[in-house]
């Protein structure tokens, strides 16, 4: 046993010979294009980039290997300004993408003109999921401020989503009761409804879904949607409110880091075909909203009607919504810690 | 000399009759402790433990082995080991240098050193990934000129083995510090007297006294290194199939709603874990034997 240790001290340059063996094999040679996403575009992308890949190599030859990283929108904006080298980012909005400009100067000041309906190749709303049968008869944003509903919602300081939710029942509270007081009231009360925030919106989807907390998650209507496949049909309801907010998840090619990879031009395809008939396809199957008359025609039965206000009408837009209500100190802390 | 030690530390044993106390205490007692102990260990170890095998299993042997067979899942694998084949040998060569440093020398700075060697256990993994974010990221020190130069650092392979060796830095020399220290360089100096140089005083004196004990802090430092999920987490970028590492993946996978695939990979996890286990048990034993030859 006395040499054992030899042995594995002879082993070691091997080791790193093997090691480094390794690391040469994890990068490729093909085109390579990294999309930075937020949580539930896993399954959008994972369709995308395969009829993306074989478009591209039809048109140009070229084979294009597109990876995915996916993670809390505000997070994610954080790893691409600490140097992860997004090519192109598709963020759950407006307002994550601004801080690659804002902190870094990734992306110019005026990112969102450059593609078609604000850089939103799909939209998506707010909904709600209930359990089968909605055993607490919850039809709109009323009825999640009674006492004894358990409301399931991600933490809107780390979640793109949770603001979404959070703006939703803002909005509607406004419209229905007319004040902005009276609005900030509604949705303290709703909160206090709260019994866990997770981080991202997958968590809490998991967390109503797998783990049965609660009576009603708010969530994308795409969320709600694959919980549906997911979960199966029979377990779970989708309700639809009154009045939600147009969510819309923007996307950009982040120029300095494309510039420098000289994927500049394979960036900018991979974003404007999520635009074509076939991009928009994908979008719908995948339950987000169509931005082109073909697909939202195709998908209307999916996708029922509903009164959407829009950021910027209702909130002077994303940097306005995120001062007043969710920076340090903003309505939601002050509401939140009132609890 | 190990039986030198040996002797030192055995109590002289007590006369026959005066047994310790604890074998006193009522049969109650003695049954209740052990009914917790054994509880304890039901409802936090083996439930769990076996609740990830079940759920792995939930579709069949089928769908477990087909989580094997996914791409990213094979990279994710790869990138663990990777991380551990470089991680573990270095911390061998850095344990085993500073534990011979701070027993057998004297020096100014000495405690500072050895609390130093600590830190990674003192910071949270959150914070030890933070670390290289803050030096290596765009926004930090070096962030600009290692982008310059095409290095990647953080988001990519080297980052994940920084931050594994990072906080698996001090279980090597963690337990050879207090081991080295208790034999003492009485060994050392005989062989120097006899004509040994430096090179062969380690190999034949200090290298094969301290072998237990590093094999001991060679298997936990492997299985930390194959666990490690906070500070990875941090500088991995999440790429898929790329610098994800197995803990990553099973998140992911959980995330996905793939619930049969993340307990799959999860379970591969729990299995090192048990051979890290048996393998640790063995260095013990052979370990106690050694110091009783």
């Amino acid at each position: 046993m006395k040499t054992l240790l030899h042995h594995l001290m002879k082993f070691i340059p091997f080791f790193l010979l093997l090691g480094a063996g390794l690391a040469a094999t994890v990068s490729g040679k093909t085109i390579e294009l990294l999309n930075v996403s937020y949580d539930p575009t896993r399954e959008l992308y994972a369709d995308f980039n395969q009829v993306f890949s074989s478009y591209w190599k039809a048109k140009t030859g070229d084979d294009v290997v597109i990876k995915q990283s996916h993670g809390g929108s505000g997070k994610q904006a954080r790893s691409v300004i600490d140097g992860l080298q997004a090519d192109v980012v598709t963020l759950a909005l407006a307002a994550d993408i601004d801080a690659l400009y804002a902190n870094a100067k990734l992306i110019p000041a005026d990112w969102q003109k450059r593609l078609p309906q604000n850089s939103t190749p799909y939209t998506s709303t707010i909904v709600f999921l209930v359990r089968k049968g909605n055993p607490k008869a919850i039809k709109d944003w009323d009825d999640l401020v009674k006492p004894g509903v358990g409301v399931i919602t991600p933490n809107p300081k780390t979640s793109g989503g949770a603001r979404w939710n959070y703006l939703a029942a803002w909005a509607y509270a406004k419209h229905k009761l007319g004040s902005d007081a009276a609005a900030k009231a509604f949705v303290t009360t709703l909160y206090q409804n709260v019994p866990v925030l997770d981080s991202g919106a997958r968590g809490s989807t998991t967390t109503f879904a797998q783990r049965e907390i609660g009576d009603v998650a708010i969530t994308w209507e795409n969320e709600a949607f694959l919980v549906l496949k997911e979960f199966g049909a029979d377990n779970f309801e989708i309700v639809v409110p009154s009045l939600s907010i147009l969510a819309e998840p923007p996307v950009t090619v982040v120029d300095k880091v494309a510039a420098r990879k000289g994927t500049a031009d394979v960036a900018k395809a991979y974003l404007q075909y999520l635009y074509s008939d076939e991009g928009q396809d994908i979008a719908g199957r995948n339950y987000y909203r169509p931005r082109s008359a073909k697909a939202s025609a195709k998908y209307a039965k999916i996708f029922p009607q509903l009164q959407l206000v829009t950021i910027d009408a209702e909130f002077g837009g994303w940097t306005k919504a995120q001062k007043t209500h969710f920076a340090d100190g903003g309505i939601f802390d002050q509401i939140y810690l009132k609890k | 000399m190990a039986s030198t030690i040996a002797s030192t530390l055995v109590v002289h044993p007590a006369p026959a009759g005066a047994t310790p106390r604890a074998t006193h205490d009522p049969a109650w007692v003695r049954w209740t402790l052990t009914a917790v102990a054994l509880l304890f260990l039901l409802f936090f170890l083996v439930l769990p433990l076996a609740a990830v095998f079940t759920e792995a299993l939930r579709r069949g042997v089928g769908a477990y082995f087909a989580a094997f067979r996914d791409l990213d899942a094979l990279a994710s694998i790869r990138l663990t080991l990777l991380a551990a084949v470089i991680a573990v040998p270095s911390n061998i060569v850095f344990g085993v240098a500073a534990a011979w440093l701070i027993a057998k020398f004297q020096f100014r700075g000495k405690s500072l050193l050895t609390t130093l060697i600590d830190l990674p256990f003192a910071v949270s993994p959150v914070i030890s990934g933070l670390i290289y974010v803050l030096v290596f990221g765009l926004q930090g020190w070096f962030g600009e000129w290692l982008l310059d130069h095409d290095i990647k650092i953080i988001f990519a392979v080297p980052g994940i083995v920084l931050a594994t060796t990072f906080v698996t830095f001090p279980f090597v020399a963690r337990e050879l510090i207090p081991l080295m220290q208790a034999q003492g360089a009485d060994e050392e100096y005989a062989a120097i007297t006899l004509g040994a140089n430096g090179w062969q005083t380690f190999w034949r004196v200090t290298l094969p006294n301290i072998k237990w004990g590093l094999l001991y802090g060679v298997i936990l430092c492997n299985a930390r290194a194959m666990g490690e999920f906070g500070a990875v987490s941090v500088v991995s970028g999440h790429i898929r199939g790329e610098t994800n590492t197995m803990p990553l993946h099973v998140e992911i996978l959980y995330n996905e709603y793939n619930f049969v695939a993340a307990f799959a990979v999860a379970s591969l996890l729990a299995l090192l874990a048990i051979v890290t286990l048996v393998l640790k048990a063995f260095v013990e034993w052979r370990y106690a034997q050694s110091r009783r030859a």
